[in-house]
């Protein structure tokens, strides 16, 4: 599907956006979350979203599959925009997906059940060839022998490379990670960011919102520093975390540093 | 409000932001939401009109319409037999609010004492489920009646013969076996982390129980729980079934009487007017109660 052709790290911010996000606000009651945000993602680009709790990562993330309805702004997926209210929302999930920071995963199906159920209901696969497709992702994730267990036997780690599997299985276009390995062990969070990483270099266009740093520098085409609900600064890792322009990003980075 | 407000969003600028108003674009949004809903309500509209009008002109037109019209909708018996049926269903009113809440906690006691763990509780536990097991299998009725009649021919000194208490405490230990496993299946649903974290807390079997576990199982619970409470309203009808002058039972008596139905209808009136604003309410108070936790 999307070959590596463009590998991930030649830093692609000049083809046409497979996403765009323009003056995004979105507020709760009274608590403005996200304030005319400028998002802009290219296909085969790995954009890491970082920032402070509360800065708007997560609810950007929502945001962009339509799971949260925006107070304003536009967001174009793939030339279309997406913010219509007459855009059937499931239309645009079907090409997005989506791994959350707490699995999420459906306690009541197995591993396999959670994997097939999007592809054989939403996408018309045969299950069969579902089932194939989802054990050829779990065995590559180190996961075959637990595609009969349940959820809540796994350990998180193992939980959340299921939700990167269940995600992956649908083959989207756009994969949002909201901050996947926040709920995890340290010794955990490699295994899942090993997949991650696979991805990014199989060119898989990617949008995560994360606390990992280092990760961030490594697999990153575009690191972007949210801070009040706006994108404060952004650019390609070395620059960001080499030689960040803001105070904000710089007081930023050394909190999260030391 | 002396306080600057402190948003989640950490040190940001607030102030000027909130003003700004919409792009045109946001406003051609809302615009077209709010056709889309206005779209629905007109839609559900028309098919609510459709459907009931319908269906109102199916009865209407069949062959016996008039004799049904005669013998149930007949006003003159209505205005009749309303006070008599009043009276009759302030006793059902009286049965279910001692009942009701007799209900909740003989059920929620039974429900509790299944979920016992202590070796020294395992006869509790036996006759709990022996009581589930026999009160849910048992037809409401056959319980009415045996302890209407029953009891009271056993002659014991001291115990009432009170037909109206009678059978409260017959509805009571029916409607006790179904709210226990109401209860029951809630306290299992709860996710068995929210027990290790509260036992983390060193907190007791029955403080778990008390201060963590039962409060989510209630609050899961509350639809089924309605559907039983309202039920137990309706069938305080049974107890007629001694012979207690009740709304059913003095509506049937009129109707035999004049030989007209309409005073059945009447008491169906009756029951409707305290169930359905019940659910209502119950409805409700959980999306308040779910919008709260949701903090939206």
């Amino acid at each position: 599907m999307n070959g590596p052709m463009n590998g991930a790290m030649n830093g692609a911010m000049t083809g046409p956006g497979l996403l765009e996000a323009k003056g995004l606000r979105k507020a709760y009651r009274d608590r403005i979350v996200l304030d005319d945000l400028d998002l802009s993602v290219a296909e085969h680009d790995v954009v890491c979203l970082i920032g402070a709790s509360g800065s708007g990562k997560s609810t950007l993330l929502r945001c962009l599959n339509l799971l949260e309805t925006i107070d304003d702004g536009i967001i174009t997926f793939d030339g279309r925009e997406i913010s219509d209210p007459l855009v059937d929302p499931r239309s645009v999930r079907r090409e997005i997906g989506m791994v959350f920071q707490a699995y999420n995963l459906f306690p009541h199906l197995s591993v396999l059940d959670n994997c097939t159920l999007a592809q054989v209901r939403v996408h018309g696969v045969r299950p069969d060839e579902a089932a194939d497709r989802a054990r050829q992702l779990l065995a590559r994730f180190g996961l075959a022998d637990k595609a009969d267990a349940h959820p809540d036997a796994l350990s998180g780690g193992q939980q959340q490379r299921v939700a990167l599997v269940r995600a992956m299985c649908t083959q989207p276009r756009l994969l949002l990670l909201d901050e996947i390995t926040a709920a995890l062990d340290p010794e955990l969070v490699g295994e899942v960011l090993e997949i991650v990483r696979a991805e990014a270099e199989a060119g898989t266009t990617l949008v995560l919102a994360t606390h990992e740093m280092s990760f961030a520098r490594e697999v990153a085409t575009k690191v972007c520093f949210l801070d009040g609900g706006r994108v404060l600064e952004q650019g390609p890792p070395e620059q960001l975390f080499g030689d960040p322009v803001e105070e904000r990003t710089r007081a930023f980075l050394a909190r999260v540093r030391s | 409000m002396t306080q600057p407000e402190v948003t989640g969003a950490g040190p940001s600028v607030e102030g000027s932001r909130q003003a700004r108003p919409p792009s045109a674009r946001e406003l051609e949004r809302q615009a077209v939401r709010r056709r889309l809903k206005l779209r629905q309500i007109v839609i559900a509209t028309m098919v609510t009109v459709v459907v009931t009008v319908g269906l109102a002109l199916l009865v209407v037109s069949s062959p016996g319409w008039d004799r049904v019209r005669d013998y149930f909708l007949s006003w003159s018996h209505a205005r009749d037999s309303f006070a008599a049926i009043a009276e009759g269903f302030w006793i059902n009113i009286r049965i279910f609010l001692i009942a009701e809440p007799c209900v909740l906690i003989l059920g929620a006691l039974v429900a509790i004492a299944r979920q016992t763990t202590s070796p020294w509780l395992a006869p509790l536990r036996l006759l709990a489920t022996g009581y589930t097991d026999l009160f849910r299998g048992v037809p409401s009725i056959l319980v009415v009646v045996i302890c209407g009649i029953g009891i009271p021919a056993l002659g014991l000194s001291g115990v009432t013969s009170s037909l109206f208490w009678l059978t409260t405490f017959a509805l009571v230990l029916c409607y006790g076996a179904y709210v226990a496993e109401v209860f029951r299946a809630g306290i299992l649903s709860i996710h068995p982390t929210q027990v290790a974290s509260a036992e983390a807390l060193a907190l007791t079997h029955t403080q778990t129980m008390r201060f963590v576990v039962l409060p989510q199982a209630v609050r899961r619970v509350v639809p089924p729980l309605m559907n039983d409470l309202v039920s137990l309203q309706k069938d305080t009808a049974l107890i007629s079934a001694v012979g207690v002058f009740e709304a059913l039972r003095a509506a049937q008596d009129y109707q035999g009487y004049n030989f007209n139905g309409t005073p059945l209808l009447v008491a169906a009136t009756y029951f409707l007017i305290v169930a359905v604003p019940l659910t209502r309410l119950t409805d409700w108070l959980m999306r308040r109660q779910i919008e709260k936790e949701q903090g939206r």
